[in-house]
């Protein structure tokens, strides 16, 4: 494909080396500021408690300390934490994926009394900032309205307001548009129940759209903080980003650093699994507020 | 007569089935958005005290406008905005524009500049805080080394919020760049062909083809970065604990948390975010209409 340069230009002896040269730079410069930090964050993890606040900070660890990691494990019970996390992501994305997609699904293809004006509204949250809400959000968990109920320390405090996300309902309610009124008409004359239609001939063809929303589920619940913050005040129900914050407070510097490459270690391994996934998602989903 | 009935009762049925799917949503939106909404607004003319609640008007606006912490948040607020634009929406136009021309290393560019969006903010956020520290951090020691004067970073009025900008910019530049990235590859090649054919240099090229073929998305994102970046609240909360030094680091969601739970005061909670809604309400909107035009 031509892009802003032509390939006869690069072709040509001086634009060879001119871009030779610049290749290597941007390679070199990337990996110095994008990898160099984790790399510093493994290190780190192998210092010694002395060397990791030592003046001029050492490049390679002098002695290597793998116990830190160990420590750090039980020190900052990031097992707790990490399982935590799993927890709230992935029951996160098991309500999304249920209530979200039966209530695009609906909108789509059921079309009831009152659906446009329902979807303008879960649209019109959109244009909400989120921090706005936070106050009376978290008023709302700490004595739920009806049925006075406190969701606080418990996991659907982090679960049931995720499913209020107009952008998956956007994002669903699109794809099973472009799903062919003719199938459902089709099933709905061999007798499919609605439900029975959007398991057997919905859900099969919508798996790209079904990826995209499961990973920003499992992303957004794995990157919030002020959220958790609020509504998990105990220590023992906190997910890695609240829990290691605070417990990092008077634990030695490299303990903290054995804790955090620990904690970076999964989202990375899944990001690296599921890089094409997610940058797909990321482009073609649409740009998100 | 029978026909009409029957069909009539069909349709009550299918209505019923449909809102039946859609109530667990429903319930979610009611729960956590559109009742939250509300009671923001509701809130911000109320007063609680001792458990109990009164209407007091225009009071908790009146009350947090002469707050100095008010004026200040907001000029953090802006200073912030204003930085984390320069820098992240400038930077990754330009790595953007760079990758693109880029015939090797592609991939592997693209996760490195990603791999910071996924990393819990903890971890981003806590490195660069031992990054800055004056003493044995980093970025003084290799500034050192160039022989260039060593900063006080956080420690300082004048720094803390640029370190702050700068460590937010490496946490989500990312985002901004594969989406740049991926406008570029819808530019038509022919068009920069003609340009060059016309004898348009390498910078006219992007000036009268990259930036105007990438205009609408460019704006785009400008709206939506200025929403979010206003929104800022963890990088000054984990760097600085919140305020920095002499509050120079207090942006507006920092005093919403701070007046709600360090002050139990949630009418001016209330009341700034009611203020924030409207100032980036205009945003938003701007937003929505020209997301419809592109459509």
């Amino acid at each position: 494909m031509r892009t802003l340069i032509s390939d006869t230009q690069l072709n040509r002896p001086g634009g060879r080396r001119a871009y030779r040269i610049v290749l290597v730079l941007v390679v070199l410069v990337f990996t110095l500021v994008f990898l160099g930090p984790l790399y510093w964050l493994v290190t780190g993890g192998l210092k010694s408690t002395r060397e990791v606040i030592q003046n001029p900070p050492t490049l390679f660890p002098h002695q290597l300390h793998p116990a830190t990691y160990r420590e750090a494990w039980s020190q900052l019970r990031i097992g707790r934490l990490l399982f935590n996390t799993l927890y709230y992501a992935f029951g996160a994305l098991a309500l999304q994926l249920v209530f979200d997609v039966a209530a695009a699904y609906a909108l789509s293809k059921l079309r009831p009394v009152l659906g446009n004006l329902i979807l303008g509204m879960m649209l019109a949250t959109l244009m909400i900032p989120a921090a706005v809400l936070i106050v009376p959000q978290y008023l709302t968990v700490l004595d739920l309205p009806l049925l006075h109920v406190n969701l606080v320390n418990t996991p659907w405090a982090i679960w049931l307001p995720t499913v209020a996300n107009a952008f998956n309902i956007f994002l669903l309610k699109r794809f099973f548009d472009s799903i062919p009124e003719e199938l459902m008409a089709a099933a709905a004359i061999d007798g499919a129940s609605p439900l029975r239609a959007l398991w057997s001939i919905v859900l099969p063809m919508s798996r790209p759209i079904l990826g995209v929303v499961s990973i920003f589920a499992v992303v957004n619940v794995w990157k919030d903080f002020l959220w958790p913050l609020l509504v998990q005040p105990d220590p023992r129900n906190q997910p890695l980003n609240i829990g290691i914050n605070s417990l990092s407070l008077g634990v030695s510097q490299n303990v903290v650093i054995a804790a955090l490459a620990i904690a970076s270690a999964p989202t990375v391994v899944f990001f690296l699994i599921f890089q094409r996934n997610i940058m797909a998602g990321l482009t073609s989903g649409g740009l998100k507020g | 007569m029978a026909a009409i009935r029957t069909s009539t009762r069909q349709r009550v049925r299918q209505n019923l089935t449909a809102h039946g799917f859609l109530l667990g949503a429903l319930l979610c939106f009611g729960y956590f958005s559109w009742y939250p909404m509300v009671r923001e607004v509701v809130m911000s003319f109320q007063k609680t005290k001792r458990g109990r609640t009164t209407w007091v008007g225009l009071d908790n606006l009146d009350r947090i406008v002469q707050d100095p912490a008010f004026w200040q948040a907001w000029r953090n607020t802006l200073l912030f905005t204003v930085l984390a634009l320069l820098l992240g929406f400038a930077v990754p136009f330009v790595v953007a524009v760079l990758l693109n021309e880029l015939r090797h290393a592609k991939a592997y560019l693209r996760v490195l500049v990603y791999l910071p969006v996924m990393m819990p903010p903890v971890a981003s956020v806590l490195l660069f805080k031992y990054f800055y520290d004056p003493g044995h951090g980093l970025f003084n020691h290799l500034l050192a080394g160039l022989g260039l004067p060593t900063l006080a970073w956080l420690n300082s009025s004048t720094t803390a919020m640029f370190s702050v900008v700068l460590a937010a910019t490496w946490m989500t530049m990312g985002g901004a760049t594969l989406i740049y990235l991926a406008a570029l590859q819808n530019i038509p090649g022919e068009l920069y062909e003609a340009a060059e054919l016309d004898g348009a240099g390498l910078l006219r090229r992007i000036w009268h083809v990259t930036v105007p073929q990438t205009r609408l998305i460019l704006s785009l994102l400008l709206l939506l970065q200025i929403v979010a970046t206003m929104q800022v609240f963890v990088e000054p909360f984990l760097l600085t604990g919140g305020n920095g030094p002499e509050g120079s680091t207090t942006t507006v969601v920092y005093l919403i948390y701070q007046y709600a739970f360090n002050f139990d005061n949630y009418g001016s909670a209330s009341a700034l975010g009611l203020v924030m809604l409207l100032v980036l309400a205009g945003f938003s909107g701007l937003y929505v209409r020209l997301s419809r035009s592109a459509d």
